[in-house]
């Protein structure tokens, strides 16, 4: 029997094992919607933003592993999913976006709500297609799905023009498997390169492991740990390498770099050897290059060919998924003590404390998070958007499970803490999923609000309400005179009234008292809540290392009690 | 043109689909890769295209040149080939003002260079050359005096010698990322 070219997209959507989808229709995507009651195994989840279905379809993605994926129309549907497009390729998520366009016979000229979006989205996608015959669109997703989720995950964009999708047909046969001559990603490292590691690894004084979200990508968190126990290396995590490694192992030293803890960023500057695993030397991270680690070698261990030595020059290169090389590695390292390296980070660790709070009563967001962390027993699903509270979520949430941090790491994207969490939420039902948000970012997605009271969709709101883009006012107060030119957010609704008004419960915390109890209220209420904390306006995050800086300049906080009596209670 | 930057020849076996192109010359844009000339045609295999490229820069930037030509989904394989062990050649077209009194003295120049006269007009001639970049220089600059009118180059193509047969157009340099996926 002959399908439509939508009954073809929604047969290999469901080929490809998905359950829900995130979109938003309009007139090219229209006949895509026409059918979908003839797939009620496809759960579609209406946003009201299609940034949010693209990044909802990331929180989906980040959290199961599982490709995610979105729709939307052409033209205004589909440019609002390259900011969501262009995060997810930064971050390496698996995605596929599925977009309507114009009919055939319409294209390249100009029509209503036509865009170019395979052009526009050819440098934030891993790859995309333009799909111009119902018979060719299995292959094409197929490809989409595979190439999304396989070597290092990225999004991939599937264009179907109206008149495919509607007045197509074609018998529907479903490939097995790809035909893709040119994408033959390396999984298994090389075994000379992981000899070499061995032997780096058995000869170094002061190593490090540099844990990147490839970890978690690849899922090798008991690889990792046996790693770093079994040689006794100190463990720092990236940003997106948080929660790939318990944050409460002795061998954590935590996140370097930009606001990353000042012992974890000296401990790389002192190490011998720096092993990398699926992480990218960003800029954040190295802070000025020529100055970074000047002592390491490094072996760096990517799935990523284009990854090694792009930033940083590897000693020991090794291409290949984390976990596959880690596997054949871990057998080659000697069982070994590095006790003066370990005892030294903790010696920075007491002269640095940069992960302690101070002592005030005055409601501050670290002591919210390390609240929350405390409440939730370091098991939530922690979604942030891109600021100040992302780097205090970074900070001060001891994550005690696998993969709970999601976060825009390298885009960047404020917004991102609303959808994501749906997402999340949406793949997790069981599990509390916390929206930390800034108040700038919340302003940017709130109007999905909305599908997370459609749906039920259960997450918590946590506003770090400071009326500032907290961040950037932090570098005007650093590096531009204190000049708030454009930080001051003076229009600030009452969130409160706001989110009740979309039938979300919600409370205002202006006193650190309120803030175990409110928590507590939310955890208790089933459906979604938003507590609005009026934090310290001017509060900033440190330690700060200024961009394109070295360690030695780095902003500690000036207030830190460093007396002995502090230095005695070590990791208070 | 003459330049200090070293310059690399890559070639790229590419998918013959629509957007390659635009993906190739996207990647070197947004990646800040300096180009110096590019040439695409069809390969002898079906629905494959060689593209070859002449690049500037220093042994790094030739490395990510390669390795993110090597991402791209519809490349299927990328070489550095060695600048010692290549056969080169450009295709140039010269329209050169001539008239009657100069027209023989560009005839000369043509013929030493093995070049032809492909078109006569009463004011002008145009000349097709072909060779490596240098002997195209040379005749365009001997050639300037007279009145160049347009120039126009089709970039470097190349291939490596027979003398490296069973080591493919790979050349010296594998570069696909596999077996470690670095020279250092």
């Amino acid at each position: 029997m002959k399908l439509t070219g939508a009954q073809i997209v929604c047969e290999s959507l469901l080929r490809e094992g998905v359950d829900v989808v995130f979109g938003l229709p309009g007139g090219a995507i229209l006949p895509l919607y026409g059918v979908m009651h003839q797939y009620p195994q496809l759960r579609h989840i209406l946003v009201r933003h299609e940034q949010a279905a693209v990044m909802a379809a990331d929180g989906y993605a980040r959290t199961t592993g599982r490709v995610g994926v979105c729709m939307a129309t052409s033209g205004p549907g589909a440019t609002n999913l390259v900011t969501g497009i262009a995060g997810a390729q930064m971050d390496s998520i698996p995605i596929v976006a599925i977009t309507g366009q114009v009919p055939r016979p319409a294209i390249g000229r100009d029509a209503f709500q036509e865009t170019d979006v395979t052009g526009i989205t050819l440098p934030v996608t891993k790859h995309n297609y333009l799909v111009m015959e119902a018979s060719e669109i299995p292959a094409a997703i197929k490809e989409a799905f595979y190439i999304a989720n396989t070597g290092r995950p990225g999004p991939v964009l599937v264009d179907i023009p109206k008149d495919v999708l509607q007045n197509e047909t074609a018998e529907f046969f479903y490939p097995e498997g790809v035909d893709l001559p040119g994408y033959k990603p390396t999984l298994e490292g090389h075994p000379a390169q992981i000899q070499k590691a061995a032997k780096l690894i058995a000869q170094a004084e002061r190593p490090v492991i540099l844990a990147g979200h490839g970890i978690i990508l690849s899922r090798a968190y008991d690889e990792i740990r046996e790693l770093a126990e079994k040689s006794q290396i100190p463990v720092i995590t990236t940003l997106l390498g948080i929660s790939s490694f318990p944050t409460d192992h002795f061998l954590n030293v935590g996140m370097p770099g930009m606001h990353g803890m000042a012992y974890a960023s000296m401990a790389i500057n002192e190490a011998d050897l720096l092993i990398a695993l699926g992480m990218r030397f960003d800029d954040r991270v190295t802070g000025r290059i020529s100055a970074f680690a000047p002592d390491a070698k490094i072996i760096h261990v990517d799935v990523d060919p284009s990854e090694i030595s792009k930033n940083v020059r590897a000693t020991v290169p090794i291409v290949g998924d984390i976990k596959r090389v880690l596997r054949a590695l871990l057998p080659q390292v000697q069982p070994s003590l590095h006790p003066e390296s370990v005892q030294r980070i903790e010696h920075l660790r007491i002269e640095h404390p940069s992960h302690r709070i101070r002592e005030t009563d005055k409601l501050i967001p670290q002591s919210i998070l390390k609240s929350l962390c405390e409440i939730t027993d370091g098991r939530a699903i922690i979604v942030t958007g891109v600021g100040q509270h992302q780097m205090w979520a970074a900070q001060h949430y001891a994550f005690k499970e696998s993969n709970h941090l999601i976060t825009s790491g390298g885009l960047g994207a404020m917004g991102f803490e609303v959808p994501a969490a749906l997402g999340a939420k949406v793949a997790h039902p069981d599990k509390p999923v916390w929206s930390i948000c800034g108040d700038g970012g919340f302003q940017m997605t709130l109007c999905d609000l909305a599908t997370a009271v459609e749906n039920n969709i259960g997450v918590k709101f946590a506003i770090m309400n400071n009326n500032f883009l907290g961040m950037v006012r932090q570098w005007q107060d650093f590096f531009y005179d204190k000049l708030y030119t454009a930080t001051s957010y003076t229009g600030n609704p009452d969130f409160v009234k706001l989110a009740e008004a979309y039938g979300i419960p919600a409370i205002r915390v202006t006193d650190k008292a309120q803030v175990e109890a409110s928590i507590q209220w939310a955890e208790q209420e089933p459906g979604p809540v938003l507590v609005d904390f009026m934090v310290e306006p001017e509060e900033n995050v440190y330690p700060m290392i200024p961009a394109g800086e070295s360690l030695a300049e780095m902003i500690e906080e000036p207030y830190m009690d460093y007396s002995p009596l502090a230095q005695a209670e070590g990791r208070a | 043109m003459v330049t200090m930057t070293p310059r690399h020849t890559i070639v790229a076996l590419v998918e013959d689909r629509p957007g390659v192109l635009n993906r190739v010359s996207s990647l070197f844009r947004r990646r800040g890769f300096y180009i110096s000339s590019l040439a695409v045609g069809k390969s002898e295999q079906p629905h494959l295209s060689r593209m070859t490229f002449v690049v500037e820069g220093d042994e790094d930037t030739v490395e990510q040149v390669t390795k993110q030509l090597n991402k791209l989904i519809e490349v299927i394989r990328v070489s550095e080939l060695n600048e010692e062990d290549i056969v080169v050649r450009e295709l140039a077209l010269i329209k050169v003002h001539a008239s009657a009194t100069t027209r023989s003295e560009i005839m000369q120049l043509v013929a030493i260079f093995r070049a032809n006269i492909v078109d006569v007009g009463p004011q002008s001639l145009i000349i097709e050359a072909t060779g490596e970049e240098d002997k195209i220089n040379a005749l365009y600059n001997l050639l300037r005096p007279f009145g160049v009118r347009e120039l126009m180059r089709t970039g470097r193509i190349a291939m490596s010698r027979g003398t490296l047969e069973g080591r493919g157009e790979r050349g010296a340099v594998q570069t696909n990322g596999a077996s470690g996926g670095d020279r250092s």
